[in-house]
């Protein structure tokens, strides 16, 4: 029997998170399903970085439940390591390790968690490598690439893993102007191919483009989830158009 | 001007009147404290009898042939060498353990570098001396090797460790020194490691990798680069601070010393021969560690 709705990948139920006393999240919930696309925006300290990455529990969740692929996550669980090789995860500042070449950066995750050979590694990380456009930087390392190239072989670092799903946090607001469209043109290429993914940045056009929803956040709550077309042009809430106007202020 | 022409010299380094009249100075004071030496102790110079006991004359053969100093110097070396790859091991081990969530481990890192760092090193080494000579060495059976056993009775065995009878010294003494300076790579490796950013840690666990795996492969690289000129720093002060473990009767450079001194009773040579033997030795090491410093910098670009 086929079934036709897509089953749930991330699901958030309830969750709330607290820095000391400061509440970061607060019941959060909500459900990105097999191919979706969303996209987080708010502003500055809104909780967008803590949700992403209670995903893959580098930052622990204290209150309600988060499931990934039908299975709770949890700071205790044993086996996290085997849901974070689902979870792939680009940062703001790339976070390459910058003592190996960038074939290396690739290759380590598939050799360590998968047992891959060495030969093995190294066609999946040239593969992924040309499928973000910089194969010839293969045996560079990392400092001898431009910001955009740098980022680029981050999302590739995170494909050899094959996850389900790939968040992204600001992937390209660390980048000079000229180097921004090159990421988004692999992010877009990432999602036509049916790549679930939870992108949080401010890029608008990316969202208009790509985005299933569009998720608004500020201190800590998700105000507002919309299509692109009606969040940009006809935002509900009052905070979500004060932060429009400010993003397009400027 | 000519985009051509090519750059105006850099000023020259001179030195001003004050810099001649500073040597000046410390010239005067040397001169004056050998004329003291010399005309107010009355003292009787005699640097052969001293240069004796590191290399002798033997008349009957013919040759020269090396003597006390010099195998002070070489039980010296032997103690830095073993010293310094124990107090690596331990500083790694404790360095790390002063990073992690895990509360015990941490106590214990940060008591034993507390510990040692407040206490003098002589007493530190007299306490744990005759705790391991006394208690440990008779329970793992060192202090009767046979001295004729296959392992030790060849020339790499005497190259790495000297003299199979004086073992269980010189273990005791590479022991105290590694307890000693393991401390202080502790706090190296700790800098290290927490020099290296909170985004490698994420990123490599975001990977999937294993808690042994994002330290293996990711975070203790960056942290040994980053602890190499203050471990070879160490290194040397290694070197300097095997002169204490004279103090237990072991046989290097400054126990030899202090024989040479006894016996010829020409304490000004002896102890200015063995400060330019330390000098040498640890001022070679610290030229070769720059070399190879600024040889890796550049191979990294
Ligand atoms: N480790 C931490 N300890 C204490 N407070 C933290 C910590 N990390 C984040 N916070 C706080 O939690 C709030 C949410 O932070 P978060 O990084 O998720 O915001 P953000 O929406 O990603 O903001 P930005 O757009 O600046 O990245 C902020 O007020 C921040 O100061
Ligand atoms: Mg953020």
């Amino acid at each position: 029997m086929l079934d036709a709705t897509p089953r749930p990948l991330v699901q958030f139920r309830d969750v709330c998170k607290w820095y000391g006393d400061f509440s970061a999240l607060h019941d959060i919930n909500l459900t990105v399903h097999e191919g979706e696309k969303v996209v987080v925006c708010g502003p500055s300290g809104s909780g967008k970085s803590t949700m992403i990455r209670c995903i893959n529990q580098l930052e622990a969740h204290q209150v309600g439940t988060i499931m990934i692929d039908g299975e709770e996550v949890s700071p205790e669980m044993k086996n996290i390591e085997k849901i974070r090789r689902e979870v792939g995860m680009v940062f703001q500042n790339f976070n390459l390790f910058p003592h190996m070449t960038i074939l290396d950066n690739l290759t380590l995750g598939p050799i360590r968690n998968r047992g891959a050979s060495r030969a093995e590694a190294r066609e999946l990380a040239m593969h992924y490598l040309n499928r973000v456009h910089i194969a010839e930087q293969a045996d560079k390392y990392p400092t001898q690439l431009s910001g955009g190239q740098q980022q680029r072989v981050a999302i590739a670092r995170s494909l050899c893993m094959k996850p389900k799903v790939m968040l992204f946090d600001e992937p390209t607001s660390a980048l000079d102007p000229e180097m921004i469209a090159g990421v988004l043109d692999v992010m877009i290429e990432l999602a036509e191919e049916g790549m679930t993914m939870i992108v949080v940045t401010h890029e608008m056009g990316f969202a208009r483009k790509v985005a299933d929803r569009v998720v608004f956040m500020d201190e800590g709550e998700i105000i507002e989830v919309a299509e692109p077309e009606a969040f940009f042009s006809a935002p509900q809430s009052d905070r979500a158009q004060l932060f429009l106007s400010q993003l397009l202020g400027h | 001007m000519d985009r051509n022409t090519p750059p105006p010299a850099p000023p020259r380094k001179r030195l001003t009147a004050v810099d001649i009249l500073l040597f000046a100075s410390v010239a005067a004071l040397i001169a004056y404290a050998g004329y003291r030496v010399n005309e107010v102790l009355v003292y009787q110079w005699n640097w052969s009898r001293v240069f004796n006991f590191f290399i002798r004359f033997d008349p009957d053969t013919g040759e020269y042939v090396t003597n006390l100093l010099l195998y002070g110097l070489a039980t010296t070396l032997r103690l830095a060498l073993w010293g310094t790859v124990l107090a690596t091991i331990i500083g790694v081990v404790l360095g790390y353990w002063r990073t992690v969530d895990n509360l015990t481990l941490r106590i214990l890192s940060r008591s034993y570098v507390e510990l040692i760092r407040n206490i003098p090193p002589l007493v530190f080494i007299f306490i744990f001396y005759f705790f391991i000579s006394s208690q440990i060495f008779p329970w793992l059976g060192l202090d009767d090797l046979n001295p004729e056993g296959l392992f030790v009775d060849n020339w790499l065995f005497a190259l790495l460790f000297g003299d199979p009878a004086l073992l269980s010294n010189f273990l005791a003494g590479v022991l105290c020194l590694a307890m000693f300076e393991g401390a202080y790579v502790t706090e190296i490796v700790r800098a290290g490691i927490q020099a290296v950013g909170k985004g490698q840690w994420e990123a490599a666990r975001a990977i999937g990798l294993s808690r042994t795996n994002v330290l293996r492969d990711v975070i203790l690289p960056q942290a040994l680069r980053k602890t190499l000129p203050p471990l070879a720093g160490q290194f040397i002060t290694l070197i300097k601070d095997s002169s204490i473990v004279s103090l237990i009767s072991i046989q290097e450079l400054t126990f030899m010393a202090t024989e040479v001194a006894a016996t010829t009773t020409k304490v000004f040579e002896t102890w200015i021969l063995v400060g330019a033997m330390y000098f040498v030795l640890c001022y070679s090491f610290a030229l070769l560690f720059g070399w190879l410093e600024r040889r890796a910098a550049r191979s990294r670009r």
